[in-house]
């Protein structure tokens, strides 16, 4: 061999940086195409970063663990696009921090959970879900609708996303609060919001204070909602 | 192997050949891998060259190869999804031909629809309408015959595709107006319409001291909506009062709080999540639950 084992093996600063090297090499290899190659995120119509309630809804759904529970990737596989819809696409969680994919199917998967039930049962479902679902063996969340979001804290957060290249715009990170209130309030003015966030659903808030519950169920309302399959630009995504 | 077999020297002990790598006096045996084992690894690499040939494997910078048989698991699911169709194609073209009434009296045909129906009710309508279609409070009951749009399979049928005050733009809607909240009947009135609206909900009782001057404040503000008799009004929307099944609970605090602030239920529209046929179905599967009209 070009390099005799014993030189190597005798001495540990040698081991170890032809060890990382190796390493190093293997790691490239697989890494760098994934950022590289166009098809990994492919481009679609219709993704936007979150607003900034649904961004404060999953938060609330990363803290309480709903992860632990229900999966968020729809498989590309006969039985999965029956049941809940189009597959998946990288680029819907794109804006994800971290991605809330999973296997773990306790419940059913919630990727495109959005639009299928109304706010009401959300509400309802969440404070007490064998009140919807009798034999439903999902916990009790009611005391998330004590619970109020800090627009302070969202602003931080929703910075920070920007910060690692969620493409806010100034004008979405000047109104945070505002869009904030306006998303948890029905009878709020919904132009401004859905010019910022389209297809954003404002949710039954009391328009008094925002609590964590209707960020959550902001958040699940917009889930699978922002691609539009019929959409002549997402074509060679149909099925 | 062979260059360290030449270097090393037989051991005394065991009498086999040491590979020549010493560690302070410490020598190696030389013990070869089991022929199985060797060929077995020498297989996987085999397989693993075919394999990368044959499926997507090796990246480039902004591409990869992609296999010489040309795989990919989206051409897969959706080639499955297209000969599911087209094995139901028959059957479900079929079933969006006949006219809904006339489904039933093809009974190969009707049992297709109620199985599809079946499935898709407990994945898309349990949630709300309960298992059995047996609703619960703010989600009507399916499965009897008190219906608020109406129970004809034309109506259910209107019902899921456009949904309840639902996103769609010709949705079923209408609202009741908040006569409390808005300030359009004086607390004193809410009271006096709140009893009135009892007699209708427990004929035979003796009637609440507000009864008689609620039916006046009823019959200028409520029953255009409701019906002079509270018999309700389907294109409205507006339920029957006079009548055992309530969607909003059966007493009198809950009849008043829907007066002071009503809640209006939502029921999506399903036209972007089940096809045709499926509606199709769904509606026949309503229908037959035990209220259709
Ligand atoms: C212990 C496991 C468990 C946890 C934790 C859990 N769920 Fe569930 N979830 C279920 C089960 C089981 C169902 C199905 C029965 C039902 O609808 O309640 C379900 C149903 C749902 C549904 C309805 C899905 C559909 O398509 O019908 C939603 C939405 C949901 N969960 C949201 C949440 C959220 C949000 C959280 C976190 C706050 C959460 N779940 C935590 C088990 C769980
Ligand atoms: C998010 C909860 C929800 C889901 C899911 C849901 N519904 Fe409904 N549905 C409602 C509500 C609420 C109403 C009553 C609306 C009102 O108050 O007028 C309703 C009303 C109806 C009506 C009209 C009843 C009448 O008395 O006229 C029909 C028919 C119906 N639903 C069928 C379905 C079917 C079929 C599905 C599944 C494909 C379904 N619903 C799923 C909430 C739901
Ligand atoms: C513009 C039409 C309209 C008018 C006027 C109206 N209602 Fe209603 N009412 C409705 C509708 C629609 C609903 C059903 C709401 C729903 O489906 O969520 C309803 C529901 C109700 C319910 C609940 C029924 C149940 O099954 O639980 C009561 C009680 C009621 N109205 C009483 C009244 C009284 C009393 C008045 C007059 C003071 C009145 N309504 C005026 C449209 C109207």
């Amino acid at each position: 061999m070009f390099v005799k084992h014993e030189t190597i093996e005798k001495n540990a600063v040698l081991l170890a940086v032809l060890t990382t090297l190796t390493i190093a090499i293997g790691g490239i290899v697989e890494l760098v195409p994934l950022f590289t190659i166009e098809t990994t995120v492919e481009k679609v119509e219709g993704v936007r970063p979150y607003s900034p309630l649904e961004l404060a809804g999953r938060d609330i759904y990363v803290r309480e663990g709903c992860y632990t529970c229900h999966s968020q990737q729809i498989r590309a596989l006969k039985d999965e696009v029956e049941r809940y819809g189009h597959y998946s696409l990288a680029a819907e969680s794109m804006y994800d921090r971290p991605f809330q994919w999973g296997s773990k199917r306790n419940g059913p998967d919630l990727a495109r959970v959005g639009g299928k039930y109304s706010n009401d049962w959300h509400y309802a479902h969440l404070a007490n879900p064998q009140s919807m679902v009798p034999e439903s063996l999902m916990p009790r969340y009611a005391f998330l609708a004590n619970r109020e979001v800090d627009p302070a804290r969202v602003a931080r957060h929703l910075r920070a996303n920007k910060t690692v290249g969620t493409p806010y715009t100034e004008e979405q990170v000047a109104n945070v609060a505002a869009d904030l209130a306006a998303q948890a309030d029905v009878n709020a003015e919904p132009d401004a919001l859905a010019k910022r966030y389209p297809k954003a659903v404002q949710v039954q808030g009391d328009g008094r204070r925002v609590t964590e519950m209707d960020a959550l169920v902001a958040y699940l309302q917009v889930l699978g909602t922002m691609v539009d399959f019929t959409n002549p630009a997402n074509e060679k995504l149909q099925q | 192997m062979a260059e360290n077999n030449a270097a090393g020297e037989k051991d005394s002990v065991t009498g086999r050949h040491t590979t020549g790598h010493e560690w302070d006096g410490l020598k190696e045996l030389n013990t070869p891998l089991p022929k199985w084992w060797f060929w077995t690894f020498v297989a996987t690499v085999v397989w693993g060259i075919g394999y990368a040939i044959a499926y997507p494997s090796v990246p480039w910078i902004n591409t990869y190869f992609p296999g010489v048989l040309g795989y990919s698991q989206r051409n897969v699911v959706t080639a499955e999804v297209k000969a599911l169709e087209a094995q139901r194609a028959g059957v479900m073209q079929k079933l969006k031909a006949v006219p809904l009434e006339e489904v039933k009296k093809d009974e190969a045909l009707y049992v297709v629809a109620m199985t599809a129906g079946r499935v898709t009710f407990a994945e898309n309508c349990r949630a709300c309408h309960g298992a059995g279609g047996e609703g619960r409070p703010g989600y009507p009951a399916l499965a009897g015959d008190a219906w608020i749009w109406g129970g004809k399979l034309a109506d259910i049928q209107q019902s899921i595709v456009y949904g309840i005050r639902s996103a769609h733009p010709e949705t079923r809607m209408s609202q009741m107006p908040k006569f409390g909240a808005d300030g359009i009947l004086k607390a004193e009135e809410i009271d006096q319409v709140s009893d009135y609206v009892m007699v209708f909900y427990r004929p035979g009782a003796p009637a609440l001291p507000g009864a008689a001057k609620g039916e006046t404040v009823y019959a200028e503000n409520c029953a255009v909506c409701h019906g002079d008799k509270g018999e309700g009004k389907r294109e409205l929307g507006a339920p029957a009062l006079r009548s055992s099944v309530h969607l909003y609970g059966d007493t009198r605090a809950a009849v008043r709080a829907q007066i002071v602030n009503p809640k209006q239920g939502v029921m999506p529209a399903w036209n972007a999540r089940l096809d045709e046929a499926t509606i199709r179905a769904v509606t026949l599967y309503v229908h037959g639950l035990g209220g259709g009209e």
